[in-house]
């Protein structure tokens, strides 16, 4: 067995068991953990791919951003985890026997005769100056380029969605007000109190 | 010397996981959305694969846009997570039934 293969079976083994272990988990703050562990094998096998662009990412984007998040939000609402274990185990029969199936349908049509090395053959490494970023950029910014600015107004758009869901307005938010600070007298701001001297006003 | 074959069973492997995992944690919304991105990451992996097998970069490229779609979706559930634990004071979807005639 060659090497290659043996980082493929240990990063495999580490993406299954995470992912198993995952879903399984009833502490979410735990599952949120195996799922970082999971895209990081995930990562580690599409550098087995020569994907070395999306691989860091995968890591840069998902660990550093999307699980981050996950965690605050996990850490901002006081789930009541006790409620939720209680239907835990209600559907794991039905999840598992889908599940089973599900991967029998697909093991039989994705097997080794179908896709093995005989019918699709491993392609030949590529040179070690070879840059994935530089090829994959040049089809990026030419072919794909009006996909991509798509995507950039998709984000945009999901910041605007996600501000505009959780903005608070009211008692919260301090806002300015032009025409009341423009508009304002100095009757307003100000106020005359005529303290009268001597004996009873003096402070003691 | 790795098949395309064992690239797709185990992505295929993780998908179901990711599958079953919607049924077992059906009322944490939470969870739910960490199986999706579970899902999204066994399907990225078959791009991948089929990307590096063929020869073709354009796999890759639909990743790319896969992964921008997937942030854009997890920012906006949140949000909408969170609107619902303010309201609702829960993130249970058996609570969620108004909508229930």
């Amino acid at each position: 067995m060659e090497f290659t293969a043996i980082l493929f079976y240990l990063f495999g083994f580490c993406f299954v068991a995470s992912a198993t272990l995952m879903v399984t988990s009833r502490n979410t703050m735990k599952a949120a953990m195996l799922l970082i562990l999971s895209f990081f094998s995930a990562a580690s096998i599409w550098l087995l791919l020569e994907a070395e662009f999306l691989a860091i990412t995968l890591i840069l984007v998902y660990v550093g951003a999307v699980m981050v998040l996950f965690l605050f939000v996990i850490k901002m609402l006081n789930v009541d985890q006790s409620t939720l274990r209680a239907k835990f185990t209600k559907y794991l029969p039905l999840g598992v026997a889908v599940a089973a199936i599900v991967i029998g349908q697909m093991v039989l049509v994705l097997n080794a005769g179908q896709f093995g090395l005989d019918a699709v053959a491993e392609p030949a490494r590529h040179a070690p100056d070879y840059s994935n970023i530089t090829e994959l950029a040049n089809l990026l910014y030419t072919a794909y380029v009006y996909p991509f600015e798509l995507a950039a107004v998709l984000l945009l758009i999901a910041i605007i969605a996600a501000i505009t869901l959780v903005h608070r307005t009211g008692s919260r938010s301090k806002k300015q007000n032009i025409s009341e600070q423009v508009n304002v007298q100095a009757k307003d701001r100000m106020r005359i109190v005529s303290i009268p001297s001597g004996k009873n006003g003096e402070k003691k | 010397m790795i098949a395309l074959s064992d690239y797709l069973i185990l992505s295929a492997i993780v998908f179901c996981i990711g599958l079953a995992g919607i049924f077992i944690n059906r009322t944490n919304i939470i969870m739910l959305l960490m199986c999706v991105e579970l899902i999204l990451a066994a399907v990225n992996t078959n791009f991948i694969a089929f990307s590096y097998y063929g020869n073709d970069v354009a796999g890759q490229i639909f990743v790319f846009f896969i992964l921008t779609v997937a942030a854009a979706e997890v920012a906006i559930g949140l949000a909408i997570l969170t609107l619902m634990y303010r309201n609702r004071g829960s993130i249970d979807v058996d609570v969620t039934n108004s909508l229930k005639g």
